[in-house]
């Protein structure tokens, strides 16, 4: 698939809650073909701690309004730096770049998505690509509290939604691993992109219970493109580009100890 | 447009802009953004004997203008790369260049006497600096009659261009370019990465995983250019610079420092056309100064 460096014009960013940002957007010509679990990598102008390009997921691609949305979370002074764009700002970004969740080709597969606080942002592009696939997702969302689950409107337009919370403040109280869904409904799919605790949990869950899962993973990279073998994931098959043979991964490939 | 040609011990460039080894993958991974011939030369991932897992990862930290890297060499091998990558990369119209790295001057040699046989390969790299392999380069760069011995060594297998990269962690870097010119070698690059070492303070643990890495980006470039003055007024051989060059008035320093090219690396990482850019770059300034040539202002330094 092909990659673009592109200047986007920002439509609009929004905060849904003090350490998140929203940005969306949009280009001169129509945004390039791009797959769930894909990402992008953010140049960060202003910041002199922030070298490199910050590697940040497709959260959403609008293709009415030719806009593509991230989610960001505020962790460093790249992240903050990013959320003081204003609309009509510019952002170079590289994109899209490394693979994609599977949408299986069997309609009637049944997917779990399962999201962990900033990690819940590829969820949504995943679960509309699956929706205009013919296949009906369920979701389950993990956050600190009820104001950490992000979008959770544009999820329940998707599918069915299932929640927990650590404080208990939305759905059920825990992590996602423990939601009464799991042992409730069969599923024959799990995807899921979180903190690699929540991910290692699922992976064990689905690995117990024969579920096919794929995990998005994180690796801190510099290029982006499989040039530099900075970001390199040790798997069965050795070391492998996250940037690049990722950032989904079958778990059947990782050498997790679960 | 000025003539930016410039020609290395015998290979002829149609620029000076070539891509520094391990930071521009194969080129094929960059040729979404560019058209690959429009740069003088690339330089391809490090390649040894035998087939090299690298370090364990965390292998990359970001720090002040730069970033330290302990890959360690990962790669598949020099008949991987004869047999599969080779066939993928020789039709590229600019100079394909092979970085080789070695553990010991017999698996340089044989490294190096394989990548002769490549009829679209004019020239190696040989990596005699590589800071992060417990058991490879450093032992060679860092003294001048280790890295004596391997250069010559290669010398006697490898009939192309060989272009020797020097390390900067030595005392004397003239020492040590006047010693593998002396072997043999046709043209030198420098600089290579500057050993360094971040601490995750929470933890009290260094981040990268073999604890120290090589550091590159603009952090070194002042390092990186005085080193190029200095070797090129002391050799006869053509230098090419390299390190922290982000754009064409950073390239341009290198040339008038006495680089008769320059190699762009973790550049690309903050914009993958930073390359073609330079070059262009590089054509507006000699306009400017009313230059016909890019020879005109190598080591043209006012006294
Ligand atoms: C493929 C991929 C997709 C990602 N998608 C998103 C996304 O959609 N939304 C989002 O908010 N974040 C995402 N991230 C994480 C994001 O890239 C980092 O949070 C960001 O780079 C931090 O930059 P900073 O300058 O703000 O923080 P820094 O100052 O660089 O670091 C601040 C803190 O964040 C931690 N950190 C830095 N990099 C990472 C990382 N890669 N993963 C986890 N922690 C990190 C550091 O350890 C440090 O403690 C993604 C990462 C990858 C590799
Ligand atoms: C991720 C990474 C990998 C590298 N791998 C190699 C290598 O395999 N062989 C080599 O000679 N130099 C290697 N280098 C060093 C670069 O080629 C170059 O000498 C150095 O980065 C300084 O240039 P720069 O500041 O423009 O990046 C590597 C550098 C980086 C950042
Ligand atoms: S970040 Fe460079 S290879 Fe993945």
């Amino acid at each position: 698939m092909k990659k673009y460096v592109l200047d986007l014009k920002v439509t609009s960013t929004t905060r849904p809650h003090e350490r998140y940002v929203l940005l969306k957007l949009t280009h001169e010509n129509p945004l390039p073909e791009m797959l769930p679990g894909q990402f992008a990598e953010l140049k960060v102008d202003g910041s002199p701690s922030t070298f490199l390009r910050r590697p940040i997921s497709i959260n959403y691609i609008d293709r009415e309004r030719n806009e593509v949305w991230f989610l960001i979370q505020m962790v460093g002074d790249g992240t903050r730096k990013l959320a003081e764009l204003k609309p009509g700002d510019r952002l170079n970004v590289v994109m899209p770049l490394g693979n994609s969740f599977t949408v299986p080709e069997v309609k009637s597969e049944r997917v779990l998505l399962v999201g962990g606080g900033v990690g819940t942002a590829p969820m949504l592009y995943l679960g509309k690509t699956l929706v205009d696939a013919g296949i009906k997702p369920t979701f389950l969302l993990g956050a600190r509290s009820a104001k950490d689950l992000l979008e959770i409107d544009l999820f329940q337009e998707l599918g069915d939604v299932y929640l927990t919370t650590e404080d208990g403040s939305a759905g059920e109280q825990g992590f996602v691993t423990q939601h009464s869904i799991l042992t409730q409904q069969k599923f024959d799919r799990i995807a899921t992109c979180g903190p690699k605790p929540m991910m290692m949990a699922v992976a064990k869950f689905a690995r117990n219970s024969g579920i096919t899962c794929e995990v998005s993973l994180e690796n801190t990279m510099a290029c982006g493109v499989g040039a530099c073998l900075c970001c390199v994931e040790n798997t069965k098959e050795g070391h492998v580009c996250v940037c690049k043979e990722g950032p989904v991964f079958n778990i059947d490939r990782l050498l997790w100890q679960i | 447009m000025a003539d930016l040609s410039v020609n290395i011990a015998g290979m002829q460039m149609k620029n000076p802009v070539m891509t520094a080894s391990g930071t521009f993958g194969y080129g094929l991974e960059y040729a979404d953004f560019i058209n690959l011939e429009d740069i003088g030369g690339i330089i391809v991932k490090g390649t040894t004997l035998k087939p090299r897992e690298g370090n364990p990862y965390p292998r990359m930290v970001e720090t002040a203008s730069g970033m330290l890297n302990c890959v360690g060499l990962q790669n598949k091998g020099v008949d991987y790369f004869c047999e599969n990558i080779y066939p993928q990369i020789k039709d590229i119209q600019t100079n394909m260049i092979v970085n080789v790295s070695g553990s010991c001057p017999e698996d340089y040699a044989e490294c190096a006497a394989r990548i002769n046989e490549l009829e679209r390969i004019p020239a190696i790299e040989l990596n005699i600096s590589c800071p992060n392999v417990k058991q490879g380069g450093m032992a060679f760069g860092v003294t001048p009659e280790g890295a004596y011995s391997v250069v010559k060594a290669v010398r006697e297998a490898y009939k192309k261009t060989l272009i020797v990269k020097l390390s900067p962690n030595v005392t004397s870097v003239v020492d040590i370019a006047r010693s593998v010119v002396d072997a043999g070698a046709d043209a030198l690059s420098l600089i290579n990465t500057l050993m360094g070492m971040a601490i995750d303070i929470e933890k009290r643990r260094p981040i990268l995983s073999i604890a120290t890495g090589g550091l590159s980006g603009p952090a070194v470039k002042p390092v990186a250019l005085r080193m190029v003055w200095q070797v090129a007024k002391a050799v006869q051989v053509p230098v090419i610079g390299l390190g922290g060059i982000m754009n064409a008035d950073d390239a341009i320093e290198f040339l008038l420092a006495g680089a008769s090219a320059i190699q762009i690396g973790t550049a690309n990482f903050i914009d993958p056309t930073v390359t073609v850019k330079v070059a262009q770059g590089i054509n507006d300034y000699l306009e400017r100064h009313g230059c016909k040539s890019v020879s005109e202002i190598i080591g043209a330094l006012e006294d």
